[in-house]
């Protein structure tokens, strides 16, 4: 595989990626990390021995054929899949060095430092006060509720269409602003990384373009991972791209403008010009 | 398509396919209709022969009197609801003591716990609880739980008492409570429930915060069901807790506000609106005589009751409710 990573390599061709400029100056250390991980849903393989090291503070796109175990892979990270009775994981995810499959570590732990933004918006039948306070709520916050949901707002764009209507349903909110609510209460807990499954998928053009704008915001606080479908949206808003192929293969790792203007692998190249996929 | 020498067949289908769409609606309107009919014809019939009791007993002697005997052997006819109101409420309120948390929980745990398999297994055991003839029940209670509770808890208990009826009757209402519940609560989208574990949140936090208040419409539903089911129950009670109007001795607490000592009314034997209009029946009673037009005004009171417990809950569920 040609995608070992080094901070060299970071380095060096990130100063390509376009608009992310200002982060790729620096080095990163590594927040996320997949070591030989296979993944099962019964016999299935969906997630064939990919090994990857995910930098922190910059935004990583996974990309890739409907069913290549991006979504998947996702998943691994705050160990959503083991809701999923047929699911089996083998090899580690490091998230900080430490291993989140081993026998000590306590999924609920884990999801209240890597937050999580779905598909489609999926805020709470509560108002909009309480969405992005939940988070707070169940982890014992004891700080000021009110300031921290004003900064969340405020962090995920949405505080100067809301303010005034703190009080109403979330779900009253158009399907962009609902979205953004969900990325303001993933936010409010102070996560280190914030996983997104395809955030703009269910969005019309303008409202997936805001969230893109913000998204980059994110990163200058967050490691963000987010899996998407639209590959000019990978290239636009990602440092780094994993390309996923059929069977859960990672075929190639590199940053973004090295994965979208001179790939490796003759594969990659023809998933990005549409000739596989 | 660009030859398009035939234009497409839009004209409107044949008289006979219309009328006969126009027939199912028709049919489907008549079985609704069936069943508000059903209801206003019962309550116009409540209402008229309660109107004719009304003319002999005022309306305040009905609701106030403290004695209730239709048909004394000696004379001294008394037609005061007051003592069987008594009996009615505390059966119901004990019953819901068991019926709500118990049902509740069981909702919640088949919803939110219990594997795929356990549910499969468990839900089709419930609606078998549910379909035990209520008179099965009546006998447990006077048989089986009336013993027990004399042998251990209360010794100086009644052979027909309040408590083992009210005990039975909460649990012949558990399944509405949990089966109505539990479907509320599994047609909660799961991705509410994937926002929270993705918080996280641990799944009593997701059951309990998200998916409870995500339902409380049908779960308050189902508590109105399971209560109004109570309040008419009548098998369970008249096997249990025998059919004697009692009224219990009545003390006055602070400020003078007067209460009833649970104990005296659910360690004794009584009557509930329900007994009593069975009791009525009967007898050899012909229509017309002032007994059988209590009957109506029972009812009515009955209804009322009901009425009140709906409009209640509505006004709960609405100030409640969690629309998703």
């Amino acid at each position: 595989m040609s995608n070992t990573t080094s901070d060299d390599s970071l380095i060096t061709t990130e100063v390509q990626a376009d608009s992310n400029d200002d982060r790729a100056a620096a080095a990163a250390g590594t927040a996320v990390a997949a070591r030989n991980l296979n993944v099962y849903y019964g016999d299935e393989q969906a997630i064939d021995d990919v090994t990857m090291e995910i930098p922190e503070k910059r935004v990583t796109a996974l990309i890739g054929p409907s069913g290549c175990g991006k979504s998947t892979f996702l998943r691994c990270i705050n160990r959503m899949n083991d809701m999923i009775e047929i699911c089996r994981v083998d090899g580690d995810v490091e998230f900080g060095g430490k291993n989140v499959y081993d026998a000590d570590v306590d999924p609920v732990a884990l999801r209240r430092k890597i937050g999580m933004v779905f598909q489609k918006p999926n805020p709470f039948p509560k108002s909009i006060r309480d969405n992005v306070a939940y988070g707070l709520k169940i982890q014992g916050f004891d700080g000021d509720v009110d300031e921290r949901v004003e900064e969340s707002l405020k962090g995920a764009a949405l505080w100067d269409e809301v303010k005034d209507q703190l009080d109403s349903s979330g779900l009253e909110l158009s399907g962009g602003q609902q979205q953004r609510l969900c990325i303001a209460r993933a936010i409010a807990p102070d996560p280190e990384v914030i996983l997104m499954d395809e955030p703009t998928s269910a969005l019309d053009p303008v409202a997936a373009s805001k969230i893109e704008d913000l998204i980059d915001d994110l990163a200058e606080e967050y490691t963000v991972i987010i899996v998407t479908h639209n590959m000019q949206q990978a290239a636009r808003i990602s440092d780094r791209t994993a390309v996923f192929l059929t069977g859960g293969e990672l075929v190639e790792y590199d940053d973004t403008a090295k994965i979208f203007e001179d790939p490796e692998e003759q594969r990659v190249e023809d998933y990005i010009t549409g000739k596989f996929g | 398509m660009t030859d398009s020498t035939e234009s497409p067949d839009l004209t409107r289908r044949d008289g006979l396919k219309r009328l006969r769409e126009g027939t199912y609606g028709g049919l489907f309107a008549a079985c609704a209709a069936i069943t508000l009919l059903t209801t206003a014809a019962i309550f116009v019939t409540l209402l008229s022969d309660a109107v004719v009791f009304f003319r002999s007993i005022s309306i305040l002697e009905f609701l106030t009197g403290t004695n209730w005997s239709p048909n004394p052997a000696g004379g001294g006819q008394a037609f005061g609801i007051i003592p069987l109101l008594i009996g009615t409420l505390v059966v119901t309120a004990t019953a819901a003591l068991i019926s709500i948390p118990v049902g509740t929980l069981t909702a919640i745990y088949l919803s939110e716990y219990a594997t795929p398999n356990a549910r499969s297994i468990l839900k089709p055991l419930l609606e078998i609880l549910a379909g035990i003839p209520t008179v099965v029940y009546g006998y447990f209670a006077l048989v089986y739980v009336t013993p027990a509770l004399k042998a251990t808890l209360f010794p100086e208990m009644s052979t027909f008492n309040a408590l083992s009826a009210s005990i039975m009757v909460g649990i012949m209402t558990i399944p509405m409570v949990s089966s109505i519940s539990e479907d509320a609560m599994s047609a909660v989208p799961d991705e509410l429930r994937q926002a929270g574990y993705g918080l996280g949140a641990t799944k009593f936090e997701v059951s309990t915060g998200i998916v409870v208040p995500a339902s409380i419409s049908g779960i308050a539903s189902s508590y109105i069901l399971a209560v109004s089911r109570a309040i008419g129950e009548t098998m369970i009670v008249v096997v249990a807790m025998g059919a004697q109007a009692r009224m219990p001795e009545v003390q006055q607490a602070l400020f003078g506000i007067p209460f009833v000592n649970p104990a005296d009314v659910l360690l004794e034997s009584g009557m509930t609106i329900t007994v009593a209009m069975v009791q009525i029946t009967g007898g050899d009673l012909t229509g017309g005589t002032l007994p059988y037009n209590s009957m109506f005004a029972l009812g009515l009171a009955l209804f009322a009751v009901t009425l009140v417990m709906n409009i209640l809950s509505d006004i709960i569920a609405q100030r409640y409710r969690e629309e998703y």
